[in-house]
């Protein structure tokens, strides 16, 4: 029996990836570690390892092959003793079959275990249902719950939820959802035992969106991430001058969470200025000292550990809405904006509360050039208790961040400025940057947030108090 | 006091006898209603007497050629009442099965004229008795009959409808058919074969016109092939009759008339539906602008606990879409789960002349005008072993798929033995496959059915045989 090479799950939330290039090719001799593949996920480039021996008899899925779901057989390993002739092309159903949740033969699927694991224990600890699955982390067990309860009483044959098992699914249907860049698991499916067939898809489609408001805001949402997706219509009818791109695996992820977002996750947004000399002062002596050791500390790396430090100081902005349960983490993890050629990813600076600031300004550095690399690995900018973005170097005063879910905050930076300013009851001229919280008001009281909005001020303002 | 039941079904034809015993199958209590015959026309004036026809008129066909295949029959002739006699046994054994299905699913069978009083109640006359019937719901089924020409009445002399041509007292020598669809197809078809002179008038410009054009381009040269007179776009305005036979004045394209002599006439220009004296006044259920019962998805009605099934609700009138609207509305009446309303568009439609004609889904046209990029596929009979060797080789698959989603817009065969092959793309249809599903199905050779697969591949420009 050849040994069947499948789709590995790159990172717990991977449902589908790019086969973006063999490394192999058909005849080549493989062992245990040597790179197969290089494979697009929605956020990284990854390398793909060999597990078994033996020798490539074929390579199923062609190299650039977009949506390959997790589980599909990718390509066919003749044992030791077996001919290596390309064997019988498995039938295009078997990934469905197969795409039962991300499990042992991903090589780099034990990081993201560990990672998952970890989230699990808080998970547990705060007594959600869903603890015990062990290879999902927090988030999508989220994910999982919302779409569980919302269709769960009403509907008659709810969409099977993410990972559980195959969807049902006509194979026009799945040509359809595929061209159209629908999720099937969250279409209903009307067909015998809830399969999804070709008039389910067109209800998901968002109902006639007019051009306008599919550039400014994703139209209406019924089935929440399928519909995510703005009706294509408008661009090739348009007479104006333009160019029509297919949109990335990212780009994809990132409407389809910031949609989400948006439209489930109610937001309050307090903003306060903060006066930065001292922190400024603080960070130039702070530079000089550490000059010797190389390191070079940004004022974003001191708003990281502040941030953090004021997560742990008002815990209840440190949690995370999951449905009919709350999650408070007792260790702040900052996950960190940082812009990449097409698009944006959020590396995760872990435990940056008891870090020491060279620490996260080192583990920054590292993480956004690997990001910009396209090189993280799926544990380094997935999970993350809140998030800070910073646009102060574009010359943003102020703005207000979409939260990244599930967490429950996003910190939004503006630019440090000379603004006239009061200080100790006379106006004088001081560098001033306002900050703006976004809070998940579900989880999270405005007066918690205005607390957090508080210590986060106090520690930038006297910042000698996160080096304590 | 009245007899009480779940479900009462107003006629027991293909959509009425089906709906109750769905209904009984699914516990409920069900009497049905019929004023003639168990199994309604389908059974006893339709689908199954004319299938036992043209099984007579196939082999005679083939009896007279038999040369073709190496064999040799004189004197081949047929005794036309032993003809129709053994169609209407056919028709009598399928009744007498209906009754045992009734039986065994232990529903009351009534025999009268129903008609519905007020909602959920409904008195059946049966000679000069009147029996009063209650039930949480009524379906009516009551179906249609054939549509009358003003001019021409039928007689059942020598103006005929399907009725009358079913049981012929004499062979026509020249016959006139008036309309192509279906059913003036296959009666043109089975007395052709059976020696009669004859022609067919059809105002559309096309014979079949419900059909693909190309199919009906091709039923036009088959049959002309076949000497039967084919007059498109063309009119009958008046019909005389006398003893020995009628006179029918044609109106060509070009508006000229012309006086032409028949032996004897068929009329097949539609049906109308069976609305009348039923009732359906007194309990307000509306029929819609062509007087067909307008009814949703599962068949309901606008009144409440009454719904309509089969011809009566509207095309197409075909037995299988009455069959399957009642196991529908049986199926929500009786609060199944499972119960899905039917894609109209996965029903086929068959005729069962020489050839054969049988489709589903759009035809290129309506695909074309539904705004789709079409691959089109075609596969001749002439490049199929199997129907080469049965002396069939006249017909066509065609296959109209979507280009960009592959999914299978519409089949269309014309040929031997098609209206049994169409079965698989109906299939395909409802599982609603794409051409990659097609394409990776093995078909077994040597069969007709290998054509279906030729037909996709050739939509793809990779068909093997031709």
């Amino acid at each position: 029996m050849p040994i069947e090479l499948k789709m590995p799950a790159l990172s717990p939330t991977m449902e589908e990836g790019t086969l973006a290039k063999w490394l192999v090719k058909e005849g080549d001799v493989v062992k245990s570690g040597d790179l197969l593949a290089e494979i697009e996920t929605d956020k990284a480039t990854m390398e793909f390892e060999a597990v078994d021996e033996g020798t490539i008899s074929q390579l199923v899925v062609p190299a650039g092959t977009e949506g390959v779901k997790v589980g599909a057989v990718i390509a066919l390993i003749a044992g030791e003793d077996e001919d290596a002739a390309p064997a019988k092309k498995p039938a295009e159903a078997a990934p469905d079959a197969k795409a039962d949740a991300p499990k042992a033969d991903a090589p780099k699927a034990d990081a993201a275990k560990a990672d998952a694991k970890d989230a699990d224990k808080e998970a547990g600890s705060a007594g959600s249902p869903a603890a015990s699955l062990e290879t999902r982390n927090a988030e999508q067990k989220d994910e999982a719950a919302a779409k569980g309860s919302e269709s769960a009483p009403a509907a008659p044959a709810p969409a099977a939820p993410a990972g559980e098992g195959r969807v049902k699914a006509s194979p026009l249907a799945r040509r359809l959802a595929e061209q159209q860049g629908l999720d099937l698991a969250s279409v209903a499916g009307s067909g015998p035992n809830g399969r999804v067939v070709k008039a389910d898809l067109a209800n998901a489609k968002p109902g006639g969106a007019k051009p306008a408001e599919a550039t400014s805001a994703p139209a209406k949402a019924e089935a929440a991430p399928a519909a995510a997706k703005p009706a294509p219509a408008a661009s090739a009818a348009s007479p104006i001058p333009h160019e029509v791109s297919k949109l990335s695996g990212m780009r994809k992820t990132i409407a389809r969470r910031l949609t989400e977002s948006k439209q489930q996750v109610p937001h309050i947004y307090l903003t306060v200025d903060i006066q930065l000399d001292a922190l400024l002062k603080l960070r130039g002596e702070l530079n000089s000292a550490l000059e010797s050791r190389g390191v070079k500390l940004s004022v974003n790396d001191l708003l990281v550990k502040a941030l953090a430090l004021s997560l742990l100081e008002v815990p209840a902005c440190n949690v995370q809405f999951a449905g009919d349960t709350l999650i408070s983490f007792t260790r702040a993890d900052i996950s960190v904006a940082v812009s990449i050629p097409g698009g944006l990813i959020t590396p995760v600076v872990v435990d940056a509360g008891t870090k020491g600031i060279a620490a996260i300004a080192t583990e920054i550095k590292d993480l956004a050039g690997r990001a910009r690399a396209g090189k993280l690995q799926p544990s380094e900018y997935q999970g993350g208790t809140a998030s800070l973005s910073n646009m102060g170097m574009y010359g943003i005063k102020q703005f207000e961040a979409v939260i990244n879910p599930p967490q429950g905050m996003i910190m939004a930076i503006g630019a440090g400025e000379k603004r006239p300013y009061i200080v100790d009851g006379k106006l004088d001229v001081a560098t001033v940057m306002s900050a703006t919280g976004s809070f998940d008001h579900r989880a999270i009281d405005g007066a918690d947030g205005a607390q957090l909005m508080a210590a986060f001020k106090r520690l930038v303002e006297k910042p000698l108090g996160m080096l304590a | 006091m009245a007899d009480t039941y779940d479900l009462i079904v107003l006629g027991s034809g293909p959509g009425g006898y089906v709906a109750a015993i769905r209904a009984a199958q699914l516990g409920l209590k069900v009497a049905i209603v019929e004023r003639e015959r168990l199994g309604g026309i389908c059974l006893n004036w339709g689908c199954i007497p004319t299938k036992a026809l043209l099984r007579t008129s196939e082999i005679y066909h083939y009896m007279q050629n038999a040369s073709a295949y190496g064999l040799s029959a004189s004197n081949v002739a047929f005794d036309l009442e032993k003809v129709v006699e053994r169609s209407r046994k056919v028709a009598g054994q399928l009744n007498s099965g209906v009754t045992g299905l009734m039986k065994k699913n232990k529903i009351t069978v009534i025999e009268g004229v129903g008609k519905l009083t007020a909602k959920g109640k409904l008195t059946v006359t049966t000679g000069d008795k009147k029996t009063d019937l209650e039930a949480g719901n009524i379906i009516i089924a009551t179906g249609a009959r054939a549509r009358d020409l003003p001019f021409a009445k039928a007689d059942g002399k020598r103006i005929w409808t399907y009725r009358h041509a079913m049981v012929p007292p004499e062979m026509p020598t020249k016959l006139l058919v008036i309309g192509s669809g279906a059913i003036g197809v296959e009666f043109a078809s089975f007395y052709n074969d059976m020696g009669a002179e004859v022609t067919i008038v059809e105002m559309m410009d096309r014979i079949l016109p419900v059909e693909d054009a190309e199919v009906s381009d091709f039923m036009a040269k088959a049959l002309t092939k076949q000497k039967i007179k084919i007059l498109a776009s063309t009119g009958v305005s008046k019909i005389e009759t006398s003893d020995t036979g009628v006179k029918a004045t044609i109106k060509a394209k070009d508006g000229t008339l012309s006086e032409q002599e028949f032996s004897h006439v068929i009329v097949a220009v539609g049906i109308v539906p069976n609305v009348e004296n039923i009732g359906l006044e007194d309990v307000g259920v509306e029929p819609d602008k062509r007087y067909h019962i307008k009814t949703d998805e599962y068949g309901r009605t606008n009144v409440d606990g009454i719904y309509a099934i089969g011809d009566v609700t509207g095309p197409p009138w075909l037995a299988h879409k009455a069959s399957h609207e009642g196991v529908i509305a049986a199926e929500k009446i009786a609060g199944y789960a499972g119960v899905h309303p039917m894609n109209k568009g996965n029903i086929p439609g068959c005729t069962y002349s020489r050839p054969q004609v049988a489709s589903v889904g759009m035809t290129e046209a309506q695909a074309k005008e539904a705004g789709h990029e079409l691959k089109v596929g075609k596969f001749p009979f002439i490049g199929n072993g199997k129907a080469i060797a049965l002396g069939e080789a006249e017909g066509f698959v065609k296959t109209v798929f979507d280009a960009k989603t592959g999914e299978l817009l519409g089949a269309h065969m014309v040929g031997a033995e098609v209206t049994e092959l169409i079965q698989g793309y109906v299939v395909a249809r409802q599982l609603e496959t794409t051409e990659t599903d097609l394409m990776q199905t093995v078909f077994a050779h040597p069969t007709l059915s290998e054509m279906m697969h030729e037909s996709v591949l050739g939509a793809y420009g990779r068909a093997i045989h031709f």
